[in-house]
């Protein structure tokens, strides 16, 4: 019971910190720099998120043996939609101001590469339990980074955090942060301190082309480029290959349990 | 009354095109415009494939929506049907292409998978309904943001393509630049927000 435990648990604190998908997967860029005008925003957006993710983690996982491989991809489709249709509209009955602040991100949190990626590369090949635990950890991982920058953009661009007056009214705040341009410039300062830093992430992996989500093609995203940068993070922080690659045996050593007893 | 309408088209297409661009002011569409930028070839192919596509969505998800989907109250479901309409049609489009035209697929071919999942195309269909646009304004504004996007990262590229000879500080090497480069390009398209 207390390894079951730990290893949900270690989902999550896999999807914030060591995979966090922002900050270094840098997946799902166009609502991230979009929405986090204001730390709240990012709340928003991060949990819609992280509820589409986890059930999409959970129905696609619970269905993995019974869709055939050639129609995965519109079948993967169907539900998201449906799930970010559901979200959609809860927002637009019950939170009504946070649906008007993100407007159209909310149906396009559908073509949002994060969903796309964890679903192929995670749920369709783990059990419901830590399928679910996945989605929770990387929404989770997504909100947080969310957060951080909305509440940076917010602090400099209009001196508040979370819409309460964070910096003394004689210091002027610096718009552009709040606007387009200033998105661009966040990112900008993120992906150049991981580099000085040397942190890892998908951006900063040596004598690679750096990858800032996928390249765009989401779609095929954990077939190819996606699970390229998983290989090139990891190749990065070489000492934590081996204990990934043990875990994934014990991953698939319990998906053949499962089977056994099915 | 029909000149009226022709500049309201004309005033949809500017707006589409520089005033809210798709990418350096709606940030749809930022994978591509920062993966595929780094030559100029690539990025044209890019563009051109989106303009056929969204142009090509806006159309047909309008009439959806019109012709079937408002008449009976079906609004909520164009989330998964536009998403669904998008993964067909490129795959159409890109058969069709492949059938007819071996030269414009040799030129298209590589970039239409690419574009199933750029939030630009859901996005434009999703807006054209938001703000309630007839058939032929939707085609107009998908033909804006599309040209729109095509010009922001034909310019991208031709920026990258001149800071590969550049010095550029360590840290800032490969994306953070890139990113820069946006931000400058986002700051000069904020002056036309004063066009219309």
């Amino acid at each position: 019971m207390n390894k079951q435990k730990n290893k949900y648990m270690e989902r999550i604190t896999n999807g914030i910190f060591t995979e966090n998908p922002t900050f270094i997967m840098m997946l799902g860029m166009c609502p991230t720099l979009a929405v986090t005008t204001s730390a709240i925003n990012g709340v928003g957006m991060g949990l819609s998120t992280t509820v589409v993710l986890a059930l999409a983690n959970l129905l696609i996982s619970a269905l993995r043996k019974f869709i055939p491989d050639k129609v995965r991809m519109p079948y993967y489709i169907v539900v998201v939609a449906s799930l970010v249709t559901i979200v959609q509209l809860l927002l637009e009955a019950y939170i009504p101001s946070v649906n008007k602040a993100l407007g159209v991100y909310i149906p396009l949190i559908v073509v949002n590469c994060i969903i796309f990626g964890r679903v192929e590369a995670y749920a369709a090949k783990n059990s419901v339990g830590v399928s679910f635990f996945d989605g929770i950890g990387m929404g989770l991982g997504f909100t947080v980074a969310l957060i951080i920058i909305g509440a940076f953009r917010e602090l400099l661009g209009s001196g508040m955090v979370f819409g309460f007056q964070a910096l003394p009214e004689s210091i002027e705040p610096i718009a552009i942060f709040v606007q387009a341009p200033g998105a661009f410039l966040v990112l900008a300062i993120l992906t150049a301190l991981q580099n000085k830093l040397k942190l890892p992430s998908a951006t900063n992996v040596p004598g690679k082309e750096f990858k800032l989500a996928c390249g765009g093609n989401c779609i095929e995203c954990s077939g190819s480029t996606c699970s390229d940068n998983h290989e090139k993070i990891n190749v990065s922080k070489d000492p934590l290959v081996k204990s990934k690659s043990t875990k994934n045996v014990e991953a698939e050593k319990e998906n053949s349990k499962g089977g056994l007893i099915r | 009354m029909n000149s009226d309408y022709f500049i309201k088209l004309i005033i949809v297409l500017i707006s589409a095109a520089f005033v809210n661009n798709v990418v350096l002011n709606q940030f749809l569409g930022i994978c591509s415009f920062v993966g595929i930028s780094n030559k100029i070839k690539t990025a044209t192919g890019m563009g051109f494939a989106v303009i056929f596509v969204i142009t090509l969505a806006s159309a047909i998800a309008s009439a959806i929506y019109r012709f079937i989907l408002d008449p009976l109250d079906l609004e909520y479901l164009q989330t998964i049907v536009f998403i669904l309409l998008i993964a067909c049609l490129v795959q159409f489009v890109e058969m069709v292409i492949k059938k007819f035209s071996p030269a414009l697929y040799s030129a298209l071919g590589v970039y239409l998978p690419l574009i199933t999942t750029n939030c630009a195309v859901l996005g434009v269909a999703l807006l054209n309904v938001e703000a309630d646009f007839d058939i032929l304004t939707s085609i107009i504004n998908g033909l804006g943001t599309a040209a729109g996007y095509t010009i922001a990262i034909i310019l991208l590229a031709g920026i990258r393509e001149r800071i590969e000879y550049n010095e550029v500080p360590k840290s800032f090497k490969g994306s953070p630049i890139v990113l820069i480069t946006a931000c400058l390009m986002a700051m000069a398209f904020y002056g036309f927000s004063s066009l219309l």
